[in-house]
C-alpha cells in the first residue's frame, strides 16, 4: 500500500497540467458568463454559478486524492459491482428521482442532487474494459459482442427511459474502443453510411427519391462491375439494407422521436428553420460566438453571454463565452486544450500493458471526445442541439467529477503499469 | 492485427478538431454578420424627435407651437406571455382591431421583430396617462414621446399647413436619407415650405440592453449618443389679429383676401374662405378628419389666394394706363369719347381723361387705349400688327408679376394667365387674330387670369410707386433676423415710376368721390383703391373684387379682396378692403354698420 501512496514520480504530470488549466479556464468562464456589471459581484460569492464552481473544483481535488489513495486493483475488481449499484440507480430515478430542467435524471440526497447518468459513463466503461481485459476474450467472437452490446444496451435504454438523449449518445462512443481492439470495420462504415443517410431523409423530403438513388447506382455498379453472383448478391442485399434503413429513419422520425427532437434535427439541416422558435437556442449561440471575431470582447467584456441571449450560458453552452469575449484565439486554445488531451489519453492507454487499463483508456479519450464534438459541434450550429456539458468547463458538480473521476482513474492505472506483470 | 487502428482514431480526433477550428474562423473572422446581429440584440437604439421649429406672428405672438404626444412602439420579439383581453381594456379596442393592428404592423415591408415598430401612434398626453401604469405588464412594449402640432387660434390654416407622417413615395424619393419610416414632415403651407428649417436634428441614444428588454446601461458610455437639436423658429409678418379679424369677416363667404406691407412686402394677413381649424388636422384623428375636410364641398384646403384664378375686371385698367402712358400712345391728359356702340359703359361721363376713365372705369376709353397700343402701325399688316403690339404689351403686364408664380414661400401658387401671341395662336387654331378679336383684354376680361396674391402685389407695386418686394410670410429665420435671400430684393417694373402718379391719383379719387366713396372711404385715413366687379356666369353674381393701399403718402398697408358671387365690387369687397385697413392701421373699426353689413352677407 506504501507504494501505492507514493507514485508522485509515476502521475502523468502533462495530464494533470492539462486537467488544472480546463478546470481554472471554465472557473472564469462560468463567471464570465454569469457576471452582472452592475450587481458589484466577485467570483468567490456563492450565490453565483462561479462561487458553487470553485466547491465542485475543490471537492474533486478530494475525489483525485480518493482516487490516487485506493489500490489500482480496486477498480478492476469491483467494476462489475459499480455497474450494478449503478444500473439500480438508473431504475430507481423514475421512483424517486427529482426534476430538473424538464429531464428527471437526478437523485437528491438532502438539497444536494446528484445525476446517476453523469456517472454510468466510467461505471460502463469499467465494466467494459474489465471484460474485455478478461482472459479468453476474443473480440471477433459473437457471444462476446453481445455480451459488450448488453452492457451498452442497459444503462442507455435506462437512461433513454429518462428522455436524457443527450447522455445517451454519448454511449455510442464505445464503438471507437471495440474498433481498437479488433472489431470489423464494417460496423464503423455502415454506421457512417447510415448517418449519411438519415441526414438525407431529413433534407431530401420525398424519400423515393433516396431509394431511386440507390438503385440507380445499384445497377450501374453491377452493370460496368465484374458480374459475379456473389457480387451482384453482396450489392443487392447492401442496398436492400440502405433502403430499409431510410424508411426505418423516416418511421422513427416522424412517429417515434419527441417533437422537440424532430425539430432539432429539422433545425440542422435548415439553418433558417424557425430562428425565433427551435432554432432560438443556436442561432444566439452562433451570434454570439461569431461577434467575437478573432481576439474576442475581452474577459466580462461579451453582451450576449451577459444579457442572457444564449441560453444554458454557463452549463451546456458555455463555449459560447469563449468564443464571445475571446474570439478564435479562444477557441483555438480550448480546442488546442481539448486535442492535446485526447491525444495525451490515447498516448497513455497505448502504453498499457493490460488490455483492462487499455480499453479502459479508449473509453475515456472517446467519451472526452464525444462530450467535445457534440457540445461544441451544436453551438456552431453543426450538430442538432443536444444538452451535454463541455468536459471541465461546463458548471455542474456531477459533470466535473465524473470527468475527473474518469480521467483520474486512467491515471492511477497509468502510474502503476509496471506493476501488471508483476501481478500476473 | 490492429496495427493502424490507433492512427485512424488519432486521425478522426483531429479531423473534427480542425473542422471546427475552420468553421470557427469563418463565422467569427471571416463573417461580419455576426458581429452586426450581436449589436442588433443588446443595442437600443433610442430616437430622441426634436422639437420642431415654432412660429410667431409680426408682433412676436405665438401662432404654432408643439404639444407632446405619445407614440406605442413594439418590439415582437420581446412580448411576452401577452394578455390580449388585458391590453384591449386597457387601450380600449376590440379584439378585432388588435388583431388586425398587429397583422398590418408585420405586412410593413420594414417590419422586422427585433426592431422598435410602431404599434399605435400619437395618443395624447390624456391616453398616455390612462395607459401609462399599465405599461409593465406587456413587456415588448415601449412608449416614444414626440410632439405634435397646436395652435394658438383656429386661424390660418391653409397658409401654416400641416404636418403628418412621411408617405411610402416620399421616402422613396427621399434622397437625403435624412427621414426614417413613421416621421412627421411638413406636409403644406410653410410647414411645407420651411421643413428643412423647422425640422431640426434627430437624436439618437444607444442604451445596452438584455434578453428581456431591460436596460443594462449606455452603450460604450454614450460616446456615440448625439443630442437632438430643435428645429429654428420662424416669425411671420402675419399680424394674427388681423388674420383673425379677415377670418372673421369671411365667414360664411367664399373668397380672399390678401393684406401686404408695401414697403417689405411682408404678407400681413392671407385669408382663405372658407377655411378650416388646424387641430383637426394633428393627432389621432387626422386621417378621418383629413377625409371629411378634403371631400368638402367648400374645398376649405383649396388656398384661394394662391390657387384661385379669377378674371381681374376692372382692377386691370391701371395697368393698362400704365403700360399705355410707358408706350406713349396717350398721356393723362387724353381725352377719349365713351363710345358705347362697341362695348357697354356704366355711369354718366362722356368724355374723360385719363384719371376720370379710370374713376369711372370707362370701358370704351381703355378699349381704345389697347387698340392705340396693339395697332401702332409697325407693319401694314393688322394681323401682324397686333402680334407685335401684344408681345410689347405681354412685357409690361408681366412685370408686374402677372401671368407667372410670384414666388412666395408657399406651395402650389398658380401663375394665373397673360395671353401671349402664341397662346392665341394655339386658341385661334390655323385662323388668324387681330385687336378686334381679343379687345376685351382692355377691362380685365377675356382670357386674363389672375391670382388674388398678384393683386395685392399689384396694389403694393403702386403703393411703392413702381416696385416691388415678393410677398413672403416669413420675414426672419431663426436667430438670422431676415428672410431668404430671394425676398430681399426690390423688384422694378418695366414702367416709369413718374407715371405711377397717374395711378395714385386715379385710386384715391376712386375712393373719395368714384365708385367707392360710400363704402371704403376712412375719416382720418386716406385710401386709394379700385374696385372691380368680375363677370361671372349666370345666374351666379359677379364676384366682388377690390385693391386698395392706405394711407397715400408712405403706405403701410396694401390689399386685395376677392368675395365670390358677391356683386359689385363696391360693395362686399369695398367694405372689406377697407375694414382691414381701419383694423390694422387703427387697430379697430369706427363703422359697426360697415362691419355689420359685411357679417350680414346679404350684398345684392
Amino acid at each position: 500500500m506504501r507504494n501505492d501512496l507514493d507514485i508522485s514520480g509515476k502521475l502523468d504530470w502533462v495530464t494533470v497540467l492539462l486537467y488544472l488549466v480546463m478546470v481554472a479556464l471554465g472557473w472564469f468562464n462560468i463567471f464570465a458568463a454569469v457576471y452582472d456589471e452592475t450587481a458589484n459581484q466577485t467570483i468567490w460569492d456563492l450565490s453565483l454559478n462561479s462561487g458553487r464552481q470553485l466547491i465542485f473544483i475543490a471537492a474533486s481535488l478530494f475525489i483525485i486524492l480518493a482516487i490516487i489513495i485506493v489500490d489500482m486493483r480496486f477498480y478492476e475488481t469491483f467494476a462489475y459491482l459499480f455497474y450494478g449499484i449503478i444500473l439500480i440507480a438508473l431504475m430507481l430515478i423514475p421512483i424517486i428521482g427529482k426534476e430538473v430542467g424538464g429531464n428527471k435524471s437526478w437523485i437528491g440526497i438532502g438539497s444536494f442532487g446528484v445525476q446517476p447518468s453523469e456517472f454510468a459513463k466510467f461505471v460502463t466503461a469499467l465494466a467494459i474494459a474489465k471484460f474485455m481485459g478478461s482472459v479468453g476474450f476474443k473480440m471477433e467472437n459473437n457471444r462476446n459482442q453481445m455480451i459488450l452490446l448488453g452492457l451498452i444496451a442497459l444503462p442507455l435504454g435506462l437512461i433513454i427511459l429518462q428522455k436524457d438523449f443527450g447522455t445517451a449518445i454519448v454511449f455510442t462512443a464505445f464503438i471507437f474502443v471495440f474498433f481498437r481492439e479488433g472489431m470489423s470495420p464494417f460496423l464503423m462504415i455502415v454506421g457512417v453510411s447510415a448517418a449519411t443517410i438519415a441526414i438525407l431523409t431529413l433534407i431530401v423530403e420525398n424519400q423515393w427519391y433516396l431509394h431511386g438513388a440507390i438503385i440507380a447506382v445499384l445497377v450501374s455498379l453491377i452493370f460496368f462491375g465484374k458480374r459475379k453472383l456473389k457480387r451482384i448478391m453482396v450489392l443487392c442485399s447492401g442496398a436492400i439494407i440502405l433502403m430499409i434503413t431510410i424508411e426505418s429513419f423516416d418511421y422513427i422520425v416522424n412517429n417515434v422521436l419527441p417533437i422537440r427532437h424532430k425539430k432539432r434535427l429539422e433545425a440542422l439541416v435548415d439553418p433558417n428553420f424557425d430562428p425565433m422558435g427551435i432554432n432560438w437556442n443556436v442561432t444566439q449561440s452562433k451570434i454570439a460566438i461569431g461577434s467575437g471575431g478573432f481576439a474576442g470582447k475581452g474577459f466580462l467584456k461579451g453582451t450576449q453571454t451577459k444579457f442572457d441571449f444564449v441560453p444554458e450560458q454557463s452549463t451546456d453552452f458555455i463555449f459560447c463565452t469563449i468564443g464571445e469575449e475571446h474570439g478564435w484565439l479562444g477557441s483555438l486554445l480550448v480546442i488546442g486544450l481539448f486535442m492535446a488531451l485526447i491525444l495525451r489519453v490515447i498516448f497513455i492507454a497505448e502504453r498499457q500493458k493490460s488490455k483492462f487499463s487499455r480499453a479502459y483508456g479508449y473509453a475515456a479519450a472517446s467519451i472526452f471526445f464525444f462530450h467535445f464534438a457534440i457540445n461544441i459541434g451544436m453551438t456552431i450550429g453543426l450538430f442538432p442541439v443536444i444538452g451535454i456539458p463541455l468536459p471541465f468547463f461546463s458548471y455542474g458538480g456531477s459533470s466535473l467529477w465524473s470527468f475527473t473521476i474518469l480521467l483520474f482513474i486512467l491515471l492511477k492505472l497509468d502510474a502503476h503499469r509496471g506493476q501488471v506483470l508483476q501481478r500476473i | 492485427m490492429n496495427e493502424g487502428r490507433k492512427e485512424i482514431l488519432q486521425i478522426i480526433f483531429i479531423t473534427v478538431g480542425l473542422i471546427f477550428l475552420i468553421k470557427l474562423f469563418f463565422i467569427q473572422v471571416l463573417d461580419n454578420k455576426y458581429a452586426e446581429l450581436a449589436d442588433g440584440n443588446v443595442i437600443l437604439r433610442q430616437v430622441e424627435y426634436p422639437f420642431r421649429g415654432l412660429i410667431y406672428d409680426r408682433n412676436q405672438k405665438l401662432i404654432v407651437f408643439n404639444s407632446p404626444e405619445f407614440d406605442l412602439e413594439v418590439v415582437t420579439k420581446d412580448v411576452k406571455n401577452f394578455d390580449s383581453a388585458k391590453f384591449c381594456s386597457v387601450f380600449e379596442i376590440s379584439r378585432e382591431e388588435l388583431r388586425t393592428t398587429f397583422k398590418a404592423m408585420k405586412a410593413r415591408k420594414e417590419y422586422s421583430p427585433y426592431k422598435p415598430t410602431i404599434f399605435m401612434d400619437q395618443l395624447s398626453n390624456v391616453d398616455f396617462a390612462k395607459v401609462q401604469d399599465h405599461l409593465e405588464s406587456f413587456p415588448g412594449f415601449y412608449v416614444q414621446a414626440r410632439t405634435t402640432r397646436s395652435y394658438a387660434t383656429p386661424a390660418l390654416a391653409n397658409a401654416l399647413g400641416y404636418v403628418s407622417e412621411i408617405s411610402k413615395t416620399s421616402l422613396e424619393r427621399d434622397t437625403t436619407k435624412i427621414y426614417k419610416q413613421g416621421d412627421y414632415v411638413g406636409q403644406s403651407g410653410i410647414e411645407y415650405f420651411y421643413e428643412k428649417q423647422l425640422r431640426g436634428k434627430r437624436g439618437v441614444r444607444f442604451k445596452l440592453r438584455n434578453v428581456k428588454g431591460i436596460e443594462k446601461g449606455e452603450f460604450k458610455n454614450g460616446s456615440y449618443d448625439t443630442l437632438s437639436i430643435p428645429g429654428q423658429n420662424l416669425t411671420t409678418g402675419i399680424d394674427i389679429d388681423l388674420q383673425q379679424y379677415g377670418e372673421m369677416l369671411m365667414k360664411g363667404k367664399s373668397g380672399s383676401i390678401v393684406a401686404i406691407e408695401p414697403a417689405t412686402g411682408e404678407i400681413l394677413s392671407l385669408v382663405s374662405g372658407p377655411s378650416y381649424d388646424p387641430i383637426l388636422l394633428t393627432g389621432r384623428n387626422y386621417s378621418s378628419n383629413f377625409r371629411q375636410i378634403s371631400i368638402d364641398s367648400m374645398k376649405p384646403l383649396f388656398n384661394r389666394p394662391l390657387m384661385a384664378q379669377y378674371r381681374p375686371g376692372s382692377i386691370f385698367k391701371i395697368a393698362q394706363a400704365m403700360t399705355a402712358l410707358q408706350e406713349g400712345v396717350i398721356t393723362p391728359e387724353t381725352r377719349i369719347r365713351c363710345d358705347r356702340s362697341i362695348i357697354n359703359c356704366h355711369g354718366a361721363h362722356s368724355n374723360e381723361d385719363l384719371r376720370g376713365a379710370i374713376a369711372n372705369s370707362c370701358n370704351p376709353y381703355f378699349r381704345d387705349v389697347l387698340k392705340r397700343m396693339l395697332n401702332k402701325g409697325v407693319v401694314n399688316d393688322p394681323f401682324g400688327d397686333t402680334r407685335i403690339g401684344l408681345a410689347e404689351w405681354d412685357k409690361h403686364i408681366m412685370s408686374f408679376g402677372f401671368g407667372r408664380k410670384l414666388g412666395i414661400d408657399l406651395p402650389n401658387e398658380k401663375e394665373g394667365l397673360v395671353p401671349t401671341p402664341e397662346y392665341y395662336d394655339r386658341a385661334y387654331r390655323s385662323q388668324a387674330w387681330k385687336f378686334s378679336n381679343i379687345y376685351s383684354l382692355a377691362i380685365g376680361e377675356g382670357e386674363n387670369l389672375v391670382v388674388p396674391i398678384q393683386m395685392a402685389n399689384f396694389a403694393a407695386t403702386i403703393a411703392n410707386r413702381g416696385y416691388y418686394y415678393t410677398p413672403h410670410l416669413v420675414k426672419a429665420i431663426g436667430e438670422d433676423n431676415k428672410p431668404l435671400p430671394q425676398y430681399q430684393e426690390r423688384h422694378y417694373t418695366t414702367i416709369d415710376p413718374s407715371y405711377f402718379s397717374v395711378a395714385v391719383d386715379a385710386m384715391q379719387q376712386v375712393v373719395e368721390e368714384g365708385t367707392g366713396q360710400y363704402r371704403a372711404k376712412l375719416a382720418d385715413i386716406i385710401v386709394c383703391g379700385k374696385t372691380g366687379t368680375v363677370q361671372n356666369a349666370p345666374p351666379l353674381f359677379d364676384h366682388s373684387v377690390f385693391i386698395a393701399f392706405a394711407p397715400l403718402d408712405n403706405p403701410k398697408i396694401a390689399v386685395s379682396v376677392y368675395v365670390e358671387d358677391a356683386g359689385q365690387g363696391a360693395r362686399a369687397a369695398a367694405s372689406i378692403a377697407s375694414l382691414m385697413i381701419e383694423k390694422y392701421l387703427l387697430g379697430q373699426t369706427k363703422r359697426p354698420h360697415i362691419e355689420q353689413y359685411v357679417l350680414a352677407g346679404k350684398f345684392e
